[in-house]
């Protein structure tokens, strides 16, 4: 399972990529590989989207596989659901995640619920790509991390990478899936690993291992994590952005953490999670999200209910505060170094 | 406060204080109700223009109302489909039984055997005659009202009561509330209780049609009330901006439960008439003359078969029974309004148009009534072999947590272990 590092590849050359380039060569090579995929959304056709994952793919394929729409997440979301009925494998962004309310019940009454009401007759095979988090002075309408709500419906997967790596590999693999998969993409780590040291100078993702992206197709399996960092002194459970906080946090402390990044929230990969804590007796969780109801509640909850007898210390939680992402007091917002030092310190300090 | 100032200082002059304009029905039970200002008119006289005509070519018809069968019920004017005798029988015939079957399954429900039920009585005529105007393999995507669908393109209605009645043999494992059918070999999208969701579909499905080069068209229903939607606003942007091929329909039946189609704008204006500012071509037709319907959607179909893009249809027509069994119109509606509406019934009207044709009799109506009523009753109990809602002939315990997911994933199956547990504590002899 995890220990494997589940990465189907390769034996393809690699080079190196950053997430962005990594999420644009996914979308060529199942564009290339099946012709009912299209890719849509606001801007992403002939300008190729604003952060580029699209840029040149309508050049390449054509205006019937990839389009802009108008400025309307219902229907773009909805439109979707009605091409995944005609046998089409719609992968619509969504500009920014911040935006995706609109299409909330094309998506939660509507393509989460197509296979269970028809009784399969009927699937929605979409792969919703939205850039989330914080971290771009974007405010609150433009950083924030609504993956939680996503991870509450039926239906739905949620799948967030961390690296041009897995980007690549769980965005294919998110295509193929014949369930509607949200894609939210860390847009702070587009273009680099962000560490949580925002005064620092930003690192390219050419210094980063996990920029070495296999040429060719490859994919990651959806339902499991990767252990970013085996240790014995705490589980660190975590995804996207904060994975890279993590590890540059408690590299900082020395701490000989373990940090897995669950790559995909739902379905979760609980065997790691299990197997992890059981070894270390100690668990921090950490998000970018507001804290109530977060996705790290429910990490927390089946921590405590699978691994109680072995926790040595309660579980931390590390996560953004309960209020809307502030413009100017962003980093005040971000749970950085300081905040999971504490959590840290505390876990270490109990047991 | 009234008579305010405003920033400046100056006083608003005399402007009277604001008043919110909260929409009300012309007549409230007990009401004595007079029809006689509901602009009607006279059958034959509207223009049929080109289907490949400009979509402003059409919008005249936005605001009038198209109709074939006059007041002798002799079929006039351009828009005539000439559909020979057989054809009209045969709508005429589906249109019956839709109407026994509905009948048939609301006392059903009264009976106990089901939770719920949704008649269509009155409005046959919208989905029946619109279904026979498209091709059997267009993609319909229809509300919970038009039954009438499937019943034309001859989907059993056994499979129909299997899923009204949620049992063993209903094909969705009864996991949809009745009504909500899903047929894919039928080109019958899976109904939804989620109001207009069905319609930015239906655009879609159609945008997939016409990437791929296909020559199949999608057709989407909604009801007036639900025209409100945000869900209405996205399709028909997205219709309009890829010239889909697509026919959108809008039965208007005057109400939504117990709101008026005021409450969706209808004191403004038309519903056809929101096409106009979307710049697609809209059609408005009297929904209970079948002729007028089978013409508009056949025009709006041929419109979009030849790429000349998507048509917007008000059906306007009347809600002559409850909104469904849970719902009593007596308490928000004049009982005088069914009795009196002035564009009579689809199944009596396309009757005597056969009668007038010398294609029909009143004995061959009663023989054809008897055998619809008939073949109700029969595909009923047959269904209800297969058990009936709460009586333990359900689908299989498991099923409750298939198909959420193409794999089953390991917190549904620790869910369903649960659940099967649960099964067992209460009845310690339970197998499958």
């Amino acid at each position: 399972m995890v220990e494997e590092g589940p990465v189907s590849l390769s034996e393809a050359p690699t080079r190196r990529l950053g997430m962005i380039e990594a999420i644009n060569e996914a979308l060529d090579i199942m564009l290339e590989r099946d012709p009912n995929v299209v890719i849509f959304g606001e801007d992403v056709g002939y300008f190729g989207g604003v952060f580029r994952a699209t840029a040149g793919l309508q050049q390449k394929y054509g205006k019937n596989r990839v389009f802009d729409t108008p400025i309307n997440e219902c229907g773009i979301i909805g439109v979707a659901v009605g091409m995944g009925a005609y046998g089409l494998r719609p992968v619509p962004e969504i500009q920014f995640a911040d935006y995706i309310y609109p299409g909330l019940d094309q998506l939660i009454s509507e393509a989460a619920r197509l296979r269970y009401r028809s009784a399969g007759e009927f699937t929605a095979p979409m792969t919703v790509r939205a850039p989330f988090g914080g971290g771009i002075f974007g405010g609150q309408t433009h950083s924030q991390s609504p993956e939680a709500l996503f991870t509450h419906v039926a239906g739905l997967k949620t799948v967030i990478p961390s690296t041009p790596h897995d980007a690549k590999g769980l965005l294919i693999a998110a295509i193929e899936d014949n369930d509607p998969v949200i894609f939210f993409e860390p847009k702070r780590i587009y273009n680099g690993p962000f560490d949580g040291y925002y005064e620092r100078p930003a690192t390219p993702w050419a210094r980063h291992p996990g920029s070495e992206v296999p040429e060719g197709y490859y994919s990651i399996p959806l339902g499991k994590a990767r252990i970013v960092r085996e240790g014995a002194a705490l589980t660190v459970l975590a995804y996207g952005t904060m994975i890279h906080v993590a590890e540059a946090v408690l590299a900082d402390k020395g701490v000989d953490a373990e940090i897995i990044d669950l790559r995909t929230l739902v379905p979760l990969d609980i065997a790691a999670v299990e197997k992890s804590v059981q070894k270390t007796g100690k668990c921090l969780v950490i998000h970018e999200a507001t804290r109530t109801s977060g996705f790290g509640a429910e990490l927390a909850a089946l921590v405590q209910e699978r691994c109680f007898y072995h926790l040595e210390a309660p579980i931390e939680r590390v996560t953004g505060f309960d209020t809307p992402y502030p413009h100017s007091l962003e980093w005040a917002y971000f749970p950085g170094p300081i905040r999971i030092g504490e959590a840290v310190d505390r876990l270490l300090a109990a047991g | 406060m009234a008579g305010g100032r405003g920033k400046s200082g100056n006083k608003r002059g005399n402007l009277p204080p604001l008043e919110l304009h909260v929409p009300e029905p012309k007549y409230r039970p007990g009401d004595t109700v007079d029809y006689s200002d509901l602009a009607i008119p006279p059958a034959g006289a509207q223009p049929r223009p080109d289907e490949t005509c400009a979509p402003a070519e059409t919008h005249p018809l936005c605001l009038d109302l198209i109709r074939v069968l006059d007041d002798d019920h002799r079929a006039v004017g351009p828009w005539d489909p000439r559909l020979d005798p057989e054809t009209l029988r045969r709508m005429l015939r589906v249109m019956a039984l839709t109407r026994a079957f509905d009948e048939r399954m609301f006392r059903m429900q009264r009976q106990g055997k089901t939770s719920f039920y949704m008649k269509c009585t009155g409005e046959e005529a919208t989905s029946v005659a619109a279904a026979f105007a498209l091709a059997d393999d267009d993609m319909v995507f229809p509300s919970y009202r038009q039954q009438g669908i499937l019943i034309a393109r001859g989907y059993p209605l056994v499979e129909m009561a299997n899923q009204i009645y949620s049992n063993r043999a209903d094909r969705l494992k009864g996991r949809q509330m009745p009504v909500m059918y899903s047929s894919r070999d039928f080109a019958c999208f899976t109904i939804s209780g989620n109001l207009a969701t069905q319609y930015p579909q239906a655009v879609g499905w159609a945008m997939a049609s016409a990437i791929r080069g296909d020559s199949r068209i999608a057709a989407g229903w909604i009801g007036e009330g639900s025209s409100a939607e945000g869900d209405f606003h996205a399709a028909m942007t997205f219709a309009a901006v890829f010239n889909a091929p697509v026919v959108l329909n809008v039965i208007n039946n005057q109400w939504a439960i117990s709101s008026f189609s005021g409450f969706a704008g209808s004191e403004r204006t038309t519903f056809a008439a929101r096409a106009i500012g979307y710049g697609v071509a809209g059609l408005r037709v009297d929904g209970n003359d079948a002729l007028a319907v089978y013409a508009a959607v056949q025009w709006a179909a041929d419109r979009a078969r030849a790429n000349a893009g998507p048509t917007l249809i008000e059906h306007f027509t009347y809600r002559a029974e409850a909104h469904s069994t849970s719902d009593d119109p007596s308490a928000y509606r004049s009982a005088q309004e069914r009795e009196e509406w002035p564009l009579g019934d689809p199944v009596t009207r396309l009757g005597r148009h056969l009668i007038g044709l010398g294609e029909w009799s009143l004995e061959q109506q009663e023989t054809m009534d008897r055998e619809v009523a008939e073949e109700v009753r029969a595909a009923t109990r047959q269904a209800e072999k297969n058990g009936i809602l709460g009586q333990g002939l359900h689908h299989p315990f498991h099923t409750m947590f298939e198909d959420v997911y193409e794999e089953l994933p390991w917190h549904l199956e620790e869910q369903a272990e649960q659940a099967i547990r649960e099964r067992r504590l209460k009845w310690p002899g339970w197998e499958e």
